[in-house]
């Protein structure tokens, strides 16, 4: 029954369960900051009535959206294939807010798609309304899921980690949209794009006051960390630099220094649950892990795929890059 | 917190008509049911548009630019339905089956995984590519881009069989206890993905998706030659997916045939129910099954059944040449799947694969006596024909997966002891509504899109509203009043 190829009772390496957290979470941050801008570019066509204007955020989403949308189907599986019990757990414990964020991804999906395949008013506006509706509760109940991870059933945290994500994501879409549209367009994004890193860094401290008063999920003393003071300090710092970068039209690094605050906010999530992986029920990364012969072969199979991917994402990012030349969503 | 207290609450009251386990295995069969449409029409179109655009670099001929061009988009439509029906699929193993999802994890959650890394992100990249990047990427990248798409389909097909075909004959593990529970530990990786049910699958899978395609091409082409007789493009692809039906649907019968004896080997229960053979023992072949009564719908016993069958032929097929070959029957068993629906979902796909190889073997015909087009009964025939693939596929997938019940992992699991057991009747009952509300919604609009698309190139070919017969039947895409 042994397999001459990989070791069966062994982790390929002693920290391969920390590496897999790792991954994990490297994916949810992937999902979090690319899909996150595409749920930016959805809000923000809300304030658009111009049809070209609203052609252009399309033509900006069309090629890159559904690639962003499988880092959470990456991020869904690789837990399950190294972490199955945090999978089933956090996914049943929290029925409604899982499916209504599928859902919430299926009108976001479905919106552009099926808006090009007619010219009707009442059609346009019908798939814009899912498109919007879909780009605003995807995040936020994502960000509820979230926050019910790390915090149990504390009502306020897990609302504000929900709010948290639709506030960053907006300052992601912004910037995204800033590099690709023409400077008087440009400008107007950037007023949301300050108005919602402020918002975003205002959420985040008012959530890291609540959890040290309440000590929701017993949350407070690792909120207090050293780890979380200097991520929450760098984003604000990267908020408040990147909005400086706005108003001088660096709109490129104004996009890279927005893209650092989900990845930050990332990283918080991995720091407030490690060691454990599963709050609610106190289990540890090295508890819930599966066994080493299967840890080792999706580590095996699995990393040089996902190098792979990065690959993948640089090429196609590259064949879009530049700003939109006019073009609709339908290409 | 709040809804959900909330919903708890009048719990009582909803779980009276819909147990959490009824609705969750509702939900599953109905959403996979609608996701197993579009992803196998990525699968079985994949051929179609690596082939169109292939010709189109090569010969530049302008017909079949019009075809990569039309079939990418219905590709397109069914990639991002095939998306959105696929994300909730990812994650209905852990909201209703978490039990499932922990016992089988490390046996399944790798494959699950290879699938969203290896295929999904292949597609979905190369996709963009395809759709947007024409005047972007030279000619040589956009067409490694569309070869990409239609391998990352047939890739994501094997990951996502191997897991299939592991429940239905799983093996490459032991139980071990952690964290309190009998959960299955991976021993043998090679063992564990490369079950005796998968190849069958796999190869049975990917032909009925090629078949299904075919028949949907076939359909369309059919039915605007109908109206423009002189189009190139439209007869390329009017012969080139009657050839693709010539060559799968014969394979498919006889293949089926085969992967019948595979089941009665390794699930016997599921070949009886797909046989209502309830009695251990001589089994007799029942090539076509009326019911006599109403009750013969729901219990398809001999003795309700009108049947054309042939004695003894189902031991001899099942054990491959015995004619006395004893076959287990039901009554051995102490729960059984629900004999009806496999019984009559069994049938109904096999009576279509005939159907399918009549059509082929009509079409080689017309096609040797020298053209498709001149016989318009074949055209109506073949749009009518259009939606029945995917009704076979569907029905095999019922047999498949119903006749494995009352268990989620065969001999392992029981569905009843995977579902979650803090998910209230009111939360799936909710769900269960929610979406079959949506995918109707969403399947509506895929055909009110297929319909359009054609209405859309019949007008680029010329053909004026109210041009030509008008159609009567029952396809939906098919405009009747214009």
């Amino acid at each position: 029954m042994t397999d001459p190829l990989l070791p069966v009772d062994a982790y390929l390496v002693e920290s391969l369960p920390e590496i897999w957290f790792g991954a994990v979470l490297f994916a949810l941050g992937m999902y979090v900051v690319l899909d996150g801008f595409d749920f930016g570019i959805g809000m923000l066509y809300a304030t658009r009535t111009d049809e070209r204007e609203r052609e252009t955020f399309l033509a900006a989403f069309g090629p890159v959206w559904d690639a962003n949308e499988v880092w959470v189907v990456a991020f869904g599986t690789m837990l399950l294939a190294a972490f199955p019990r945090v999978y089933s757990r956090l996914l049943a414990d929290n029925y409604l807010l899982a499916l209504g964020f599928v859902l919430a991804l299926v009108f976001r999906g479905l919106g552009p798609e099926l808006r090009e395949q007619r010219d009707d008013e009442r059609w346009k506006r019908y798939t814009d309304y899912a498109f919007i509706g879909g780009s605003v509760f995807a995040p936020l109940l994502l960000g509820m899921l979230a926050g019910r991870w790390l915090f149990g059933g504390a009502t306020l945290p897990v609302a504000l980690t929900g709010v948290a994500l639709v506030a960053v994501s907006i300052v992601t879409g912004a910037a995204f949209l800033a590099t690709k549209t023409e400077p008087g367009l440009a400008s107007e994004l950037r007023a949301y794009g300050i108005g919602a890193t402020l918002a975003y860094l205002g959420g985040v401290v008012v959530l890291l006051g609540t959890v040290v008063l309440t000590d929701a999920g017993g949350a407070a003393d690792a909120m207090l960390s050293l780890p979380v003071a200097a991520v929450v300090a760098l984003s604000v710092a990267v908020g408040l630099g990147g909005s400086g970068l706005a108003r001088r039209g660096r709109y490129r690094a104004w996009l890279a220094s927005a893209l650092a605050l989900p990845t930050l906010l990332t990283i918080m999530v991995a720091i407030l649950l490690y060691p454990t992986i599963y709050p609610p029920t106190g289990l540890l990364v090295r508890e819930a892990v599966v066994s080493p012969l299967a840890l080792n072969l999706v580590t095996v199979l699995g990393f040089p795929v996902l190098l792979l991917v990065l690959w993948y994402f640089k090429f196609l990012y590259g064949v879009f890059s530049g700003p939109i030349e006019g073009e609709g969503y339908g290409g | 917190m709040g809804p959900i207290t909330l919903l708890s609450a009048v719990d009582p009251v909803w779980a009276t008509f819909l147990s959490p386990e009824l609705a969750s295995r509702m939900q599953f069969g109905w959403t996979i049911s609608v996701h197993i449409i579009f992803a196998s029409l990525s699968i079985g179109l994949a051929p179609f548009i690596i082939y169109f655009t292939w010709k189109d670099v090569r010969t530049n001929e302008q017909r079949y630019a019009r075809l990569r061009s039309f079939w990418v988009k219905v590709f397109a439509a069914g990639f991002v339905m095939g998306t959105v029906t696929g994300i909730p699929m990812s994650f209905q193993f852990g909201t209703n089956f978490p039990q499932f999802a922990e016992v089988s994890g490390e046996l399944i959650g790798g494959p699950l995984a290879f699938e969203a890394k290896m295929a999904f992100f292949l597609e979905a990249v190369f996709l963009g590519v395809l759709l947007y990047g024409r005047d972007r990427v030279e000619d040589r990248t956009y067409l490694i881009s569309s070869v990409l798409v239609g391998f990352g389909a047939w890739l994501s097909g094997f990951w996502i069989l191997i897991v299939n075909a592991w429940m239905q004959t799983p093996r490459g593990y032991e139980m071990v206890t952690r964290n309190g529970m009998e959960v299955a530990k991976l021993t043998d990786p090679f063992a564990a993905f490369l079950t005796p049910r998968m190849p069958w699958m796999y190869v049975h899978m990917m032909n009925a998706s090629v078949l299904a395609v075919a028949l949907l091409v076939a359909g369309v082409s059919a039915y605007i030659v109908w109206k423009k007789p002189d189009t190139e493009a439209w007869n390329t692809a009017l012969k080139l997916a009657v050839v693709l039906l010539i060559i799968s649907a014969p394979f498919q019968a006889v293949h089926g045939d085969a992967y019948g004896r595979h089941v009665e080997d390794t699930q016997p229960q599921k070949f009886a129910a797909m046989e209502a053979h309830y009695e251990t023992g001589q089994a007799d072949l029942h090539l076509l099954a009326f019911p006599k009564s109403p009750e013969a719908l729901t219990d398809p016993r001999a003795e309700n059944l009108v049947t054309v069958s042939l004695p003894a032929v189902g031991s001899f097929l099942a054990s491959g040449g015995d004619f006395d070959a004893e076959v287990i029957g039901l009554n051995e068993y102490e729960e059984n799947p629900p004999v009806a629906l496999v019984f009559w979902s069994f049938r109904f796909m096999v009576g279509l694969g005939f159907l399918f190889i009549g059509l082929a073997l009509w079409g080689g015909f017309l096609t040797y006596r020298g053209g498709l087009a001149d016989s318009t009964r074949y055209l109506k025939a073949m749009i009518a024909a259009s939606p029945f693939g995917y009704a076979a596929l569907l029905t095999g997938w019922y047999v498949t997966e119903i006749g494995r019940q009352p268990w989620v992992i065969q001999g392992e699991l029981k569905t009843s002891e995977a579902v979650s057991s803090t998910l209230t009747g009111a939360e799936a009952t909710l769900t269960l509504v929610g979406f079959v509300v949506l995918y109707i919604g969403l399947m509506l609009t895929a055909l009110y899109i297929l319909k359009w698309l054609v209405r859309e190139e019949l007008r680029s070919l010329g053909v004026r509203e109210s041009n030509g017969g008008r159609w009567h039947g029952p396809i939906p895409w098919v405009s009747s009043d214009d």
